[in-house]
């Protein structure tokens, strides 16, 4: 049934859970900052954005006839994560750069906080409409 | 909406950090510890880092310390024929401590220990931010 809070966040909604799972992705990043051969991954955000609102120009999904069939990445289940190209690769194997991680990190906050303002104005809005800003 | 696992990642590092600075400051502290039997001498150890997910249903790896491996380089062996220790040829052996070595590891895990924290404290932050923000 099609309520007027269906859609009540928009795009922010989506776009919160996808921060905080890139936060967690990048804070699993700097946890294995010094274990051998482990492998810096990040979200590629924009193309799970894309996805998951359905916007143009997202990952098309493959029809998995057969149990052994891949899901193409970001169409469904876990989101498309990338790997990080480390600047000056360890000789342990180990990518994780702590330095991009930490801005990579910090601009993933950023903009987590920015959507939660969106969101807070949001309610705001919904809150002013109904108790005509009383 | 995913939980609180960033607090089971960044702790897992933490707890595998501490690991890493006591095995260090357990080295520079027997770094002197000589003996007479190139057998017994003290033989310094360094934790094996793992990545494996920690935490209730979780699917982003964590840190774990797989084992504390002995170093296995030759004691130092050392003429000392005064030493109360020193064996029938008059030498002692020491545990081969690098000190400049342990004091790097030692840099590096501090480092990577803040750099957790930090995690943390944003991610606390950030998590009372979107409760505050909900219940309003």
């Amino acid at each position: 049934m099609a309520g007027p809070f269906d859609n009540l966040l928009g795009i922010h909604g989506t776009a919160l859970s996808l921060h905080r799972a890139r936060i967690d992705r990048i804070a699993s990043n700097i946890a294995n900052a010094d274990t051998p051969g482990y492998l810096a991954r990040d979200l590629d955000f924009t193309g799970v954005l894309r996805a998951q609102s359905g916007a143009a120009g997202a990952p098309v999904a493959m029809a998995r006839t057969a149990p052994g069939h891949l899901a193409a990445p970001g169409t469904g289940g876990e989101p498309a994560t990338v790997y990080r190209i480390p600047l000056q690769p360890a000789q342990d194997g180990n990518t994780v750069e702590l330095a991009t991680e930490n801005a990579k990190f910090a601009e993933a906050a950023m903009k987590y906080q920015a959507t939660l303002t969106f969101i807070e104005r949001r309610m705001r809005t919904l809150n002013t409409a109904i108790t005509g800003g009383e | 909406m995913s939980g609180f696992g960033i607090f089971d990642i960044a702790g897992s590092a933490l707890a595998a950090q501490s690991v890493r600075l006591n095995t260090v400051a357990s080295n520079l502290a027997n770094a002197e510890s000589v003996s007479g039997d190139p057998e017994q001498v003290f033989r310094p150890r360094e934790p094996v880092f793992e990545a494996v997910p920690v935490g209730e249903g979780a699917t982003l790896p964590g840190v774990r310390v797989k084992e504390v491996a002995e170093n296995t380089a030759a004691p130092l062996k050392r003429y000392e024929p005064g030493h109360p220790l020193a064996d029938g040829e008059g030498y002692v052996y020491a545990p081969p401590v690098d000190a400049v070595e342990q004091m790097v590891n030692m840099i590096s895990a501090a480092r990577s220990y803040q750099a957790n924290v930090e995690v943390m404290t944003t991610a606390r932050d950030l998590t009372l931010r979107t409760i505050g923000a909900m219940g309003r």
